[in-house]
């Protein structure tokens, strides 16, 4: 039994969480240069060859930093459903794809493919009003759909959900932390307070939680074990959770400028909002885990 | 990462799984624990059965006594333990706290004095922290351990609360002033007191469960030989942080066990008398969930601890979040037997009505869960002392 990282993986997170602080909005090309894009991707098709533990640990930074680029919808959701040549080009940068969801197709607007029950279709329709700007979802046109190899994988893209809710639910924590040990009032800086300290605490505990939940999905994905289904669905119902919750308690510890729109806390929330929402809530989640264990 | 048992963990698994299948008298699986728990010969011999087998110190060094084995030894132990529904060996204090405590400050004749018969379950110990005006703030006890004039002995006197096993324990890990002059965390003093010394009395505390699990215990004029101090006179503070460590760095697993047990009760519960309702199903799922997030984050624990051989902090929040989940766990599984949860002699004995009432102690012993908001606060996350 070991439930840790290896030295490369480690690596590859310092890398990453070095790389996207100096970076926040890095261009495809550049993600494609860093070899990100294909991962996962077999080394004939121009990739690295790893699995999904090293995506695992870039969903979950890119979920810290809040890239906002076509990242999640390639290679979390759409990866498995691609042939060799659309793997190669996916990992040369060339092409982005998206996948249909529950008749929604995130990042619909800055994707050149869409995976449908159907086949690939060209990313053409329209891109609706959301909530979290920054990963817009929107509704395919009717046209042509190309036959594909493979099929989506939702225990994948489940706990590919589950990284990147855990990487938002440690940062808001430590933005909150931060401006507690900051911001004084009463002659003293928030943090002593429990009522404030109490909250953040529980933030600590439910974000350990969630990524162990993560891990445990994400490992389960990349060994394909068949406890995958049911530990995704678990990991995702409970990090998306936990990642609203850090994010609300954060936006409280910050008082009023926790609510504005200058700060960065609202797209966060937003963000773990999108999570909990796409693939079903929490509560969805919890109705595949009771499938598993009642029926 | 490899959540998959080594070949010597698979091999290691199998021999304690086929061990207790064999060796756990049937009227003590499935046990619902309480006050009892601590009496009878049945669970005297299970433990002095458990002892001869040597699972009891797994982790403690071979000069000692132990095997020698690695950590994840211990927690596949516990899980194994849990899957039969075996009750727990009844030198918990001895093997979890007295004994580590000994190893780290003890003096040589103290390890061979004592350590051995914790292992072999030939002595029973308890602990005396907690008093009456002194539960969370530790630092603040009053029990007095004072030198004698001839600097032979100590002459104790005062009340120690909340002492599980105090009523058939050997020996007691006494945390008390030992300098009233000194400085906070510097006037502490920590010896090892004989319970059948003149001047212990033990009483029964019966608690909200109408049994009697704890103990108080009153000193009187105890004589303490000078050689049963640990650690130095004033040092007691530091030695009861390693007590209260290696209480911390092997609970994670026991008590995830025990809530492993709970939830398995309560999805035999639910399959029985409310599968379909959805709401039942949602916090059922919400349980097994809240159960493997545990698991998987005392596996994270133990990693680190087998890889740097210093618990990480990902284990801190582990007690908070299970005792928590183990109240809600205990009321959900009484919703579900609607009105007649308030029958006592139902089909379940009283099993989730106990557990109910026990459970509201889990937010208070063995660090209450306030005093641990305080500690990851201050201690993980940084944030500045509320103090």
């Amino acid at each position: 039994m070991n439930f840790s990282f290896t030295d490369e993986q480690d690596q590859l997170r310092q890398e990453a969480r070095a790389f996207l602080a100096q970076h926040a909005e890095p261009t495809w090309s550049e993600l494609a240069e860093l070899g990100w894009l294909g991962v996962s991707i077999p080394e004939e098709q121009g990739g690295a060859g790893l699995g999904f533990l090293e995506e695992a640990v870039l969903f979950e930074e890119l979920g810290r930093a809040l890239y906002s680029g076509p990242y999640f919808a390639t290679v979390g959701l759409a990866l498995p459903a691609l042939g060799d040549e659309q793997l190669a080009r996916v990992a040369a940068g060339d092409e982005r794809w998206s996948a249909e969801v529950d008749g929604l197709v995130p990042d619909l607007a800055t994707v050149d493919w869409v995976v449908t029950d159907d086949g690939a279709a060209r990313a053409e329709g329209e891109t609706l009003p959301t909530m979290d700007e920054t990963r817009p979802l929107g509704r395919l046109a009717n046209g042509d759909r190309t036959p594909l190899p493979g099929s989506l994988d939702r225990p994948r893209t489940l706990a590919a959900l589950a990284c990147e809710a855990v990487g938002i639910a440690q940062q808001v924590l430590e933005l909150a932390v931060e401006y507690a040990k900051d911001r004084q009032q009463f002659g003293r800086p928030i943090g002593v307070y429990q009522a404030v300290s109490h909250k953040l605490a529980d933030t600590y505990v439910e974000t350990e939680l969630a990524r162990s939940l993560a891990y445990w999905a994400a490992w389960c994905v990349a060994e394909r074990d068949e406890q995958a289904p049911v530990a995704a669905a678990a990991a995702k119902a409970f990090a998306s959770e936990a990642a609203v919750a850090a994010c609300e308690r954060a936006i409280q510890v910050h008082g009023g400028i926790g609510f504005t729109w200058e700060h960065v806390l609202h797209r966060y929330y937003k963000r773990a909002e999108w999570i909990d929402a796409f693939g079903g809530h929490a509560a969805v989640q919890r109705q595949v885990v009771a499938a598993h264990l009642l029926d | 990462m490899d959540l998959r048992d080594t070949a010597e963990e698979a091999a290691f698994r199998a021999e304690v799984r086929s061990w207790i299948q064999e060796n756990v008298p049937d009227e003590l699986r499935g046990h619902r624990g309480g006050a009892a728990r601590f009496e009878g010969e049945a669970l005297r011999a299970w433990s002095r059965a458990l002892s001869e087998a040597g699972y009891p110190g797994l982790t403690w060094p071979v000069e000692y006594g132990g095997r020698g084995a690695p950590y994840s030894f211990q927690a596949i132990f516990y899980e194994e333990m849990a899957r039969a529904e075996a009750p727990p060996h009844v030198g918990v204090i001895g093997l979890g706290m007295a004994g580590p405590t000994i190893m780290a400050h003890g003096t040589e004749e103290q390890k061979s004095r004592y350590l051995a018969k914790i292992l072999s379950a030939e002595e029973i110990w308890c602990q005396g922290f907690s008093e009456p005006n002194a539960g969370s703030d530790l630092a603040a006890v009053q029990t007095s351990i004072e030198l004698a004039p001839d600097g032979t002995r100590f002459v104790v006197t005062g009340q120690k609360v909340w002492s599980s096993y105090a009523h058939i324990a050997d020996f007691c890990i006494l945390v008390g002033r030992g300098d009233p002059e000194a400085p906070r965390y510097q006037n502490l003093t920590y010896v090892i007191v004989d319970m059948h010394a003149p001047g212990v009395e033990v009483r029964p505390l019966r608690q909200i469960t109408g049994e009697a699990e704890f103990n108080e215990i009153f000193f009187t004029d105890v004589d303490v030989p000078r050689e049963n101090l640990l650690g130095e006179i004033g040092q007691g503070w530091q030695v009861a942080m390693t007590t209260l460590l290696h209480e911390r760095a092997t609970l994670g697993f026991a008590l995830t066990t025990t809530l492993e047990v709970g939830v398995r009760k309560l999805l035999a519960l639910a399959r029985e008398r409310g599968a379909d309702d959805p709401l039942v199903r949602d916090r059922v799922a919400r349980e097994w969930i809240e159960l493997q997030a545990l698991k998987y984050t005392n596996y994270r624990a133990l990693t680190r601890l087998m890889q740097t051989g210093i618990p990480g902090p990902e284990g801190s929040g582990v007690k908070l979040h299970w005792s928590e989940q183990n109240q809600r766990l205990t009321k959900l599984a009484l919703e579900l037997h609607g009105p007649e949860a308030q029958l006592l002699d139902g089909e379940t004995g009283g099993y989730w009505q106990f557990q109910q009432l026990r459970s509201r102690g889990n937010t208070i012993e063995a660090g209450s869960s306030e005093v641990l908001r305080n500690i990851i606060a201050e201690r993980v996350l940084g944030l500045p002392r509320s103090r």
